[in-house]
């Protein structure tokens, strides 16, 4: 399982950039952060998540 | 007024009003940007859903200095996680810390956000902590790093005004970094106040999204903080301890 936004994915691999793109995202507006460690835009395309891992995807709201 | 700026992490500033981007719709976010012609927009970071096909930075102008707060934080390592994400977003490196733990008040966290300042002011953030009102901890914002401090007026969202008001001025009088009045400034009149106090500037949210006319209260916001700073400068007029002073000449009556 992979954690990512607080829903958990049955998954034991899941290519980052492949999620992103299937699920729409904009990888120009989100920020990516797995344990709690940043994964810089330029690592999209390596970065391999693994059962396990605790991943929130982000980006600017209005806020005050 | 062209000349009177004020500097944060390296950059100048002409706008004294940074507006609050919360509790309105998109689409009035940039007539209100204009209208209180502000130079710094404040915003929040959350957890993306994929079906928002809309996101705010489409509306903000490119010129406007983002400034992400951590809003969430409910402590120092929450907020320099927050921070980092809002910085990963590529829109510079300014942040507003924010740490509350109670919901009720939402009153800042004074010691977390001292300890959060001092971190992502050593990572390179330009770091706007908002905080309580307190002498000491403003000291130690400064000694960690911040690059203004930015004291609550009233609780955040309340509209209530400079509750805090004698203590802001003890920051104005003995802080060198510039002091922001943030949360719960409600009226024009209230942020004229507070800038003919000395403060350096004016953040507010609340009292122009609950605005009947959101854009033309951002205008009303923007002439109160323009004026209150042209009093600070020209030196307001003193004030009689008791009795009167007449404004005419003494001399000269119709009598003898």
């Amino acid at each position: 399982m992979i954690k990512i936004n607080g829903t958990q994915i049955d998954a034991t691999e899941l290519p980052l950039l492949a999620y992103l793109e299937e699920n729409g995202y904009n990888p120009k507006r989100i920020a990516v952060e797995c344990n709690e460690m940043i994964v810089p835009k330029s690592q999209y395309a390596n970065c391999i998540l693994h059962s396990g891992d605790v991943v929130e995807i982000v980006s600017f709201v209005g806020g005050g | 007024m062209n000349n009177d700026t004020f500097m944060l992490g390296g950059k100048e500033f002409h706008s004294r009003f940074i507006l609050g981007s919360g509790k309105y719709s998109l689409e009035l976010i940039k007539a209100a940007v204009e209208n209180a012609g502000a130079e710094i927009i404040t915003l929040a970071v959350r957890r993306t859903n994929t079906k928002d096909t809309e996101n705010i930075l489409d509306y903000i102008p490119d010129n406007v200095t983002l400034l992400p707060n951590t809003s969430g934080a409910r402590d120092a390592k929450e907020a320099v996680r927050i921070a980092r994400m809002a910085r990963e977003l590529g829109c510079g490196d300014f942040v507003k810390i924010e740490i509350m733990k109670d919901s009720k008040y939402l009153l800042p966290d004074n010691y977390e956000t001292i300890k959060a300042t001092k971190i992502l002011a050593d990572e390179g953030f330009v770091v706007l902590p908002y905080m309580y009102p307190d002498l000491n901890v403003a000291r130690e914002l400064v000694k960690a790093g911040a690059a203004a401090v930015m004291p609550l007026a009233s609780p955040i969202g309340s509209n209530k005004g400079l509750a805090t008001k004698e203590f802001i001025q003890i920051l104005i009088d003995e802080i060198d970094v510039p002091i922001i009045v943030d949360a719960g400034i409600g009226k024009p009149s209230e942020a004229c106040a507070a800038m003919e106090m000395g403060a350096a500037a004016i953040m507010s949210n609340t009292a122009i999204a609950t605005a009947r006319d959101i854009p033309a209260m951002a205008g009303a916001f923007k002439s109160a903080i323009e004026a209150g700073r042209a009093a600070y400068l020209a030196g307001l007029g003193r004030v009689l301890e008791r009795g009167a002073s007449a404004s005419d000449p003494l001399t000269g009556f119709l009598r003898d």
